[in-house]
């Protein structure tokens, strides 16, 4: 029977990654000393991968990691000093195997760039252990005078084998591909057909291979079930049972490849020493290449979510409670006479209570620990600070803190690089450190805790902080404020996130922040976050960002257009004024603009711009709501402010297509669908017409 | 009014049965409608329910046969009024004005969309020969909509392409027009 394979594909991506992170979070923690605990978990991550990629046919990926779990092994069996170059080629083979990952997933040819770690790999393998003793050497003289040698394996796997999903079968074959292999099978146990259970595995095995591999390679067929089973494996050397097997060459290619780069890597001493001095810089490079097809693999249109079952438990227990109270209540309408009315009411509360509960638990489905975003940060504080030469801790805080998936994926980009940011600019190096009476190693810090129905990011770290003097001459200079204007301090440090007045160079010498910040600000606004620094001169400087925890709903002001209802998110509404009080005018014919504080800003008639029927709300009557997106404010004309509530995003582009000036819509709670303005558009139509209609004037 | 559409389409529902048991192969079921003052039909697999018109929320800039967005039962759905989109002037919301919702398949995505007929009026077996092709004429409707013409009753009955009828890349918004042509 064929199976398409193909539908587990998304699967393996997805396992893999995961492995992949491990693999890395593993390694980090490596650095010096390691334990045969974390080896062994690197190790079985590499060997699911290459179990996974020579299942699914992804065969770079299977030779690739082969060789990867080929110098894990030495690890492993101690054969293998572990230091710092081999952690960085590890690191390196994670990033290239990721990368694979993500061209495979994307369909797109696997590319070269594995060829040149593969290459080094198979020289390390067989440099060192030419160098290392005799023991390898023999080894290897072994595998190419392929001595034949008999083992006689006896297998008796446990009866629920079969359910750990390892099939006997598909070990055997693996036997006999390392040489010839004569299978007698042991039915004593197997019960009569009535009691036979079909899940059970009632067999046991004889085993008698003749092959000049090596035991270990035959202990590694049976890795997976070594707790499942018991087993036997007897050496036999030299007798053969009926005719001399032909020497098939069936170890792993990479080995006889090893071998035969033995002489070539010998030749070249050093060439693997640059191998690893230019892997070094480029490590930056490579990785914002990756972060590309990976982030594109991550909007793959079937992205799956993992659940913890006690969220799932929690739903079930809620949907009885459910189904429990609607009976009563269908019971009680069956006959109904006013004198139930008081159980009506409290069966309709309870079915309030019951609903509010099964929507916060299946909105709490979408919710993962920010660890998922966290746990990246090590590796890039390793790689930075060791490419700045500062030497820096991280320190990680409430990584458990749960926040909307999809919002996770969007804040990760920003908080690397506040991250970066922060160890660039922020923490000074060892010496200037000493020099100012502080711990020659910088902390940087990361922490999460939910606050009200938001959840907060904090990035903070114990450098120089920024002189808001530098930044308040700078704005001067920029014309962004007044001379001799008095602003308060917060004010001053968010200029930072300007644009235009983060890229300014002045700012990144004198250890302020550098570059994309405004980026970063308008990552987080597009979230319906906000940002907020606090920096004391010479202690520091914390980054705190709020985000709300879900994108699925938002906090909205109804407002009222000429008879039709509309939601404003409420994050961006700055103030309302009575139109009467607002002083109005006309800029190029057409163009409305009102004067604040901070400059004009441009009036747009919904009505007008919506083209609803009906008439614009009148000067005496009608508000005009200052709402900001973008940094960009505008005004609304409106007739009247409604109520303020949470209400649910929905697309318009699930049965349509997107409308400008509409983000969404959501169903209010008479049943009626209200449209959501997309301030953000709006803000930037109106300024774009205002700078068009300018133009036009000059 | 909704429990007369209701009763509408009980009514036929014994005629269904029996058409079905002495249903050719070759033959589907329709659905037929007024719009206007001439009689349409859809294959009947293309409609997902018959709802009685209800207030619509305006969609700003959208086509004036777009009358907005409706809520079944949370999900959002365009409708268009089938009267102003084959041109029929001014057209009036009766208690047999209906919102029938129909489903049709763009860019290997299901898409909905509730279009306003006038009234519903049957469903009826039609056999593969005896819709005859679009006549090369000019109506009052684009031709692309029509699928064929089927003979009921002695009197003619359109039969819509929705596909075409429902193609959102047909639907133009003023808006964007007016952009194209400003910039």
């Amino acid at each position: 029977m064929e199976i398409d394979l193909s539908q587990f594909h998304q699967v393996f991506f997805e396992e893999s990654l995961e492995g992949l992170d491990a693999m890395e979070e593993v390694l980090l923690d490596l650095e010096g000393e390691a334990d045969a605990e974390s080896i062994n978990t690197i190790f079985r991550a590499a060997h699911s991968i290459k179990g996974g990629s020579s299942t699914f046919h992804f065969q770079e990926i299977a030779d690739f990691t082969h060789l990867l779990e080929t110098l894990l092994d030495e690890m492993r069996d101690g054969k293998r000093q572990i230091n710092k170059e081999i952690v960085d080629l590890l690191l390196k083979s994670v990033d290239e195997i990721r990368k694979m990952i993500s061209h495979i997933q994307n369909d797109e040819p696997v590319g070269d760039s594995h060829k040149e770690l593969e290459s080094f790999f198979s020289e390390l393998l067989s440099g060192e252990s030419s160098a290392e003793g005799s023991e390898k050497e023999s080894e290897s003289i072994d595998i190419d005078e392929s001595e034949s040698k008999f083992y006689e394996i006896d297998f008796f796997p446990e009866p629920y084998i079969l359910e750990t999903g390892n099939e006997p079968f598909r070990m055997f074959r693996e036997l006999a591909a390392l040489g010839e292999i004569t299978v007698s099978a042991n039915l004593e146990k197997l019960p009569d057909f009535d009691s036979l259970k079909p899940e059970s595995c009632y067999l046991s095995w004889k085993i008698i291979l003749d092959t000049d591999a090596q035991q270990s390679q035959i202990e590694e067929i049976f890795e997976w079930v070594e707790d499942d089973c018991e087993l036997k494996i007897n050496q036999f050397a030299g007798v053969s049972l009926e005719t001399q097997p032909e020497p098939i060459s069936t170890e792993p290619s990479s080995m006889t490849q090893a071998s035969s780069e033995k002489n070539q890597a010998a030749a070249v001493p050093g060439k693997s020493l640059d191998i690893l001095d230019s892997a070094v810089p480029s490590k930056q490079l490579q990785l914002e290449q990756t972060k590309k097809p990976e982030s594109k693999a991550a909007k793959a249109p079937s992205a799956s979510i993992r659940v913890g079952i006690d969220k799932v438990d929690g739903l079930i227990d809620l949907v009885g409670e459910l189904v429990i109270t609607q009976s009563m209540l269908g019971q009680l309408g069956d006959n109904f006479d006013m004198s139930k009315l008081n159980q009506l009411i409290s069966g309709l509360a309870e079915l309030e209570q019951n609903t509010r509960e099964l929507q916060e638990s299946i909105m709490r489905i979408r919710m993962l620990p920010i660890g998922f975003v966290f746990n990246r940060m090590p590796r890039l504080v390793r790689d930075l600070s060791s490419k700045l030469g500062k030497n820096v801790r991280l320190e990680i805080s409430g990584e458990s803190t749960e926040l909307d998936k999809t919002v996770m994926e969007q804040i990760g980009d920003p908080l690397t690089h506040l991250v970066r940011n922060a160890l660039d600019h922020g923490l000074e190096t060892a010496e200037r450190r000493i020099e100012s009476g502080k711990d020659p190693e910088g902390t940087l810090r990361l922490n999460a805790f939910h606050q009200g129905g938001n959840i907060v990011i904090e990035v903070a770290d114990d450098g120089g902080g920024i002189n808001p003097q530098i930044i308040y001459d700078k704005a001067v200079e920029r014309g962004l404020i007044q001379p001799g204007a008095d602003i308060p301090k917060e004010q001053i440090l968010s200029l930072i996130m300007e644009p235009g007045f983060s890229t300014a160079a002045v700012i990144s010498d004198v250890s302020g922040r550098g570059v994309g910040m405004d980026v970063v600000k308008r990552n987080i606004n597009n979230l319906g976050g906000s940002v907020e620094i606090h920096s004391e001169l010479g202690e520091g400087t914390t980054f705190t960002i709020r985000l709300p925890l879900t994108l699925a709903i938002l906090d909205g002001q109804l407002i009222e257009v000429s008879g039709e209802v509309y939601v404003v998110p409420l994050v961006s509404i700055v103030e309302s004024i009575p139109m009467s009080k607002v002083e109005v005018s006309r800029i190029a014919g057409n163009m409305k603009v009102y004067k604040m504080d901070d400059g004009y800003i441009p009036i747009i008639d919904l009505t007008r711009e919506f083209q609803i029927k009906g008439q614009s709300p009148s000067n005496e009557e009608g508000l005009l709501a200052i709402v900001e997106g973008e940094n960009r404010k505008v005004a609304l004309e409106i007739n009247q402010l409604l109520g303020q509530q949470q209400v649910v995003i929905k697309s318009l582009e699930t049965h349509y297509k997107s409308i400008q000036g509409v983000s969404g819509a959501t169903i209010l709670g008479d049943g009626k669908v209200a449209l959501i303005l997309d301030v953000v558009g709006l803000a930037r139509r109106a300024s774009e017409s205002a700078a068009g209609s300018n133009s036009q004037v000059a | 009014m909704t429990s007369e559409i209701i009763q509408l389409i009980q009514e036929q529902e014994p005629q269904i049965i029996e058409d079905d048991i002495f249903a050719d192969e070759d033959s589907s079921q329709y659905l037929s409608f007024v719009v206007g003052e001439e009689e349409f039909s859809v294959n009947i697999l293309k409609v997902q329910e018959i709802r009685a018109w209800e207030h619509t929320t305006f969609l700003p800039n959208s086509p004036s046969y777009i009358k907005g967005v409706l809520n079944l039962r949370g999900t959002i759905v365009p409708v268009m009024d089938l009267r102003i989109r084959f041109g029929f002037k001014n057209p009036e919301y009766k208690p047999t004005t209906a919102v029938i919702i129909l489903k049709t398949v763009d860019a290997e995505r299901e898409r909905l969309m509730g279009c306003i007929v006038d009234a519903v009026s049957d469903v009826i077996n039609v056999a593969e020969n005896d819709i005859s092709e679009k006549p090369d004429f000019g109506s009052s409707i684009d031709s692309e909509f029509i699928d064929g013409i089927m003979t009921v009753n002695n009197s003619p009955v359109t039969l819509l392409n929705l596909d075409a009828l429902l193609n959102l890349e047909l639907i133009a918004h003023p808006f964007t027009a007016q952009k194209v042509s400003n910039g």
